[in-house]
C-alpha cells in the first residue's frame, strides 16, 4: 500500500497544507466542522481540484482522475446505491472495471461474509439498519482492492454503541488488510480509539500531527489544546507502585492516585470536565481530593470555566450553569478538588 | 379486515355501475328535453357493437392508435435522448435550453396550421403533432431527473473506477427514472387528446374523424362511442406507464 504525501496543498479554506501519511497507516484527520477535512480528503480521492500536489508512493498523482487513483471511499452519508441491491452495489466497482465475472461473484462472497451481511445481499438499501448500511458501504469501498481508504465520518449517522462496535471491527480490518487510511471525524475519543497517528485541522490550517497520547500531553499550540479540551497537564515529579494496578505520583505539590502500574510516568492529563469543586470537605478517603484556591472564574455558553491553583499547578475545572449558580464561588475563595480516577491520562517515560 | 381489503378493487366498479345506471334510467325516461340527444347507454352499447362489427370502429381506432404510437414512441425517444444529454452536460444544456424554453409553451395543436402548410394532409401530420406533444414535456422531465440525481451518487461511482458514460447508464438514468416515467404518463393520456384535435380538424380517418361525421350526421351514440373509446386509451396508457415506472423502481423506491 502507498504513502500519500500532501505538498502545499490549497482549496478552499485549505491553506498551504503539508503532510504525510505513512504506508498502513491509519491517520485520522480531526477537526471542528469546516475545517476542511473533508476538502482534504476529497483531493487525495481526485474529486475536485486544487493547488499543490499529492504523491501516492512518490509518485503525482495530480493528472489522474478519481475512477484511475484507486481509492475506497466511504462518504459520510453512506451514498449506497438505491436501485441496486446489497450484492449488486458491492460488485459496482468490480464491474465499473471490467473485472472478470467469476473473480466478481468471489470477491463478493467473500465480503459478504467478512462484513457478515450475506444474508442481505438480495436486500434493497431502503430496508437495511444504519450498521448494516455502513457495513455494505465499506465492503463496496474495499471490494476493488483499494491502495488507499478514505473514511469520511463513516460512523456519524449512527447511535453510540453501534458505532463504537464498528469502530472496533473496522480498526482490525484496517490492520489486517495493511491499508493506508485516511479517517475524518470531529469526536476526540474516536479520534484516539481509532488513530495511529492524529492531524489537527483549524480553520484549514494543518496544526499538528503526531500520535493521540502526544497530542493530548503536549497539544502543539492553545488551538489545538483548546479544540481537544484544554486538559490539565502536570508532569510528575517522583512516582511509585502502591500495587492492585495503581500508582502515586507527585505533580507540583500535588499526591495523585493513577491507575497505572508499569514504567516510568512522565506526565498526567485530565480534562476540566472531570474536576469536581465542592465548597465542603468531600466525604470518604482522602485520595485525589486536594485543597484549591480560585483563582477566576470565566463563564461560557456551555459550562463555567473555574481557574484554580492547586499546589505549584494552575488548573482548569468546567462545571455546569446550573451547579455554579447553586455554589457561592469567588476568586481567591478555597474549595477543594476531586478528580476521577478513571479519567486521568498517563504518558510514559519513552522517547517521542 | 383481510376480507375488506380483497373486496376494495371490485368497490371502485360500483360508482360507474351507479353512474350507467342512473344514465340508461334518465334516458329511458325522458327525463331531459330533447331524448333524441340524449341516447341511453344501452343504445350506445348496441351503437358499439355496430361499429365493431361492420368495422368503422376498428378501423378508425387502428388508424388512430398506429399514429400515438408512432408518434409518442419518436417523441419520446428523442425527449429522453436529448433531455439525457442536456442534464448531464450543463454545457450543452445553456446552449439549447433559450430555444427550447422558447418553443415549449406553444401548445401541440397550435403548430397544426402551419404543419398543414409544410407537411401537407398525410399520414405524417398527426404523427408530427403527436411527436411534438411528446417530445418537449418528456424532455424537460428527462432534464429534471437527471438534475436532480444527487452528485454523491456520482462521485462515489467515480471513485468505484466507473466512466462517465457507465455512471450515466448505471447510476443517473436509472435514478431518474421516477421523473422521466411522469413524463411519459403524463404525456400518453395528452397524446391521444391530442391526435383527436388534430384528426377532427385535419385528417379525413381516424377515431377524431368519425366524430366529425357522427356529428354532422347528429349521432350522438356514435360520439359518445368514440369518448368512451377515448377515455379508455387514455387511461389505459397512463396506467401502462404507472404499471411499467412500478415495475422498474418500486424495489427500491
Amino acid at each position: 500500500m502507498p504513502s500519500i504525501k500532501l505538498e502545499n496543498i490549497s482549496k478552499y479554506v485549505c491553506r498551504d497544507v503539508s503532510l504525510e501519511i505513512f504506508d498502513r497507516e491509519l491517520l485520522v484527520l480531526l477537526g471542528p466542522n469546516g475545517a476542511g477535512k473533508t476538502t482534504l480528503v476529497n483531493i487525495i480521492a481526485g474529486l475536485t481540484d486544487y493547488k499543490g500536489s499529492v504523491l501516492f508512493d512518490g509518485v503525482p498523482v495530480d493528472g489522474l482522475p478519481a475512477s484511475k487513483r484507486g481509492v475506497g471511499y466511504l462518504f459520510q452519508d453512506l451514498i449506497l446505491f438505491p436501485h441496486l441491491d446489497v450484492a449488486a452495489n458491492i460488485a459496482y466497482g468490480l464491474k465499473a472495471q471490467k473485472h472478470p465475472v467469476s473473480e466478481i461473484e468471489t470477491r463478493i462472497d467473500r465480503l459478504l461474509r467478512v462484513m457478515k451481511i450475506k444474508h442481505l445481499s438480495r436486500r434493497y438499501p431502503k430496508h437495511l439498519s444504519g450498521g448494516e448500511k455502513q457495513r455494505v458501504a465499506l465492503a463496496r469501498a474495499l471490494a476493488p482492492s483499494p491502495r488507499v481508504l478514505l473514511l469520511d465520518e463513516p460512523l456519524s449517522s449512527l447511535d453510540a454503541q453501534t458505532a463504537k462496535y464498528l469502530r472496533t471491527g473496522l480498526k482490525q480490518l484496517q490492520r489486517r488488510l495493511g491499508l493506508t487510511t485516511v479517517y475524518v471525524t470531529h469526536d476526540l475519543q474516536e479520534a484516539e480509539e481509532m488513530a495511529d497517528r492524529m492531524a489537527i485541522l483549524e480553520d484549514g490550517h494543518l496544526e499538528q500531527i503526531a500520535r493521540p497520547e502526544e497530542i493530548l500531553f503536549y497539544p502543539g499550540n492553545e488551538k489545538v489544546s483548546d479544540f481537544i479540551g484544554a486538559p490539565n497537564i502536570l508532569d510528575c515529579d517522583y512516582c511509585h507502585s502502591l500495587g492492585q494496578g495503581v500508582m502515586e505520583v507527585g505533580c507540583g505539590g500535588l499526591s495523585v492516585v493513577i491507575p497505572h502500574d508499569r514504567d516510568l510516568v512522565h506526565r498526567i492529563a485530565f480534562f476540566p470536565r472531570d474536576v469536581y469543586i465542592s465548597e465542603t470537605r468531600p466525604p470518604g478517603p482522602g485520595v485525589n481530593r486536594f485543597k484549591g484556591t480560585v483563582a477566576g472564574i470565566k463563564l461560557a455558553d456551555d459550562a463555567v470555566r473555574i481557574e484554580l491553583k492547586a499546589g505549584e499547578n494552575s488548573l482548569l475545572a468546567e462545571i455546569p450553569h446550573h451547579i455554579f449558580e447553586d455554589m457561592d464561588l469567588a476568586v481567591g475563595k478555597e474549595v477543594f478538588l476531586i478528580l476521577k480516577l478513571r479519567r486521568i491520562r498517563v504518558y510514559e517515560n519513552r522517547d517521542l | 379486515m383481510k376480507r375488506l381489503k380483497q373486496l376494495k378493487p371490485g368497490w371502485g366498479v360500483l360508482p360507474v355501475v351507479i353512474f350507467l345506471a342512473i344514465w340508461e334510467i334518465v334516458a329511458r325516461l325522458s327525463l331531459i328535453p330533447g331524448q333524441f340527444f340524449f341516447p341511453s347507454f344501452s343504445t350506445v352499447v348496441m351503437e358499439f357493437y355496430y361499429l365493431t362489427a361492420n368495422g368503422v370502429l376498428g378501423d378508425n381506432f387502428l388508424a388512430s392508435l398506429v399514429r400515438v404510437l408512432i408518434g409518442f414512441c419518436a417523441g419520446s425517444v428523442a425527449g429522453i435522448a436529448v433531455g439525457t444529454v442536456m442534464g448531464w452536460r450543463e454545457n450543452i444544456n445553456k446552449a439549447l435550453n433559450p430555444v427550447i424554453s422558447l418553443f415549449y409553451p406553444i401548445p401541440a395543436l397550435g403548430w397544426l396550421p402551419l404543419l398543414m402548410l409544410w407537411i401537407g394532409i398525410n399520414e405524417a401530420l398527426p404523427i408530427t403533432i403527436v411527436f411534438i406533444c411528446s417530445f418537449f414535456p418528456v424532455l424537460y422531465n428527462t432534464v429534471t431527473g437527471i438534475k436532480n440525481v444527487d452528485k454523491d451518487y456520482i462521485q462515489v461511482a467515480r471513485t468505484l473506477g466507473a466512466s462517465d458514460v457507465k455512471i450515466l447508464t448505471t447510476v443517473v438514468m436509472p435514478l431518474a427514472l421516477p421523473n422521466i416515467f411522469t413524463g411519459l404518463r403524463l404525456e400518453a393520456g395528452m397524446a391521444w387528446r391530442v391526435i383527436i384535435a388534430a384528426e377532427m380538424v385535419a385528417i379525413p380517418t381516424g377515431i377524431g374523424a368519425l366524430m366529425m361525421r357522427a356529428e354532422s350526421l347528429i349521432r350522438i351514440d356514435i360520439i359518445i362511442v368514440c369518448l368512451i373509446v377515448l377515455a379508455v386509451m387514455c387511461l389505459s396508457f397512463e396506467k401502462f406507464f404507472t404499471y411499467l415506472e412500478e415495475k422498474a423502481t418500486a424495489r427500491w423506491r
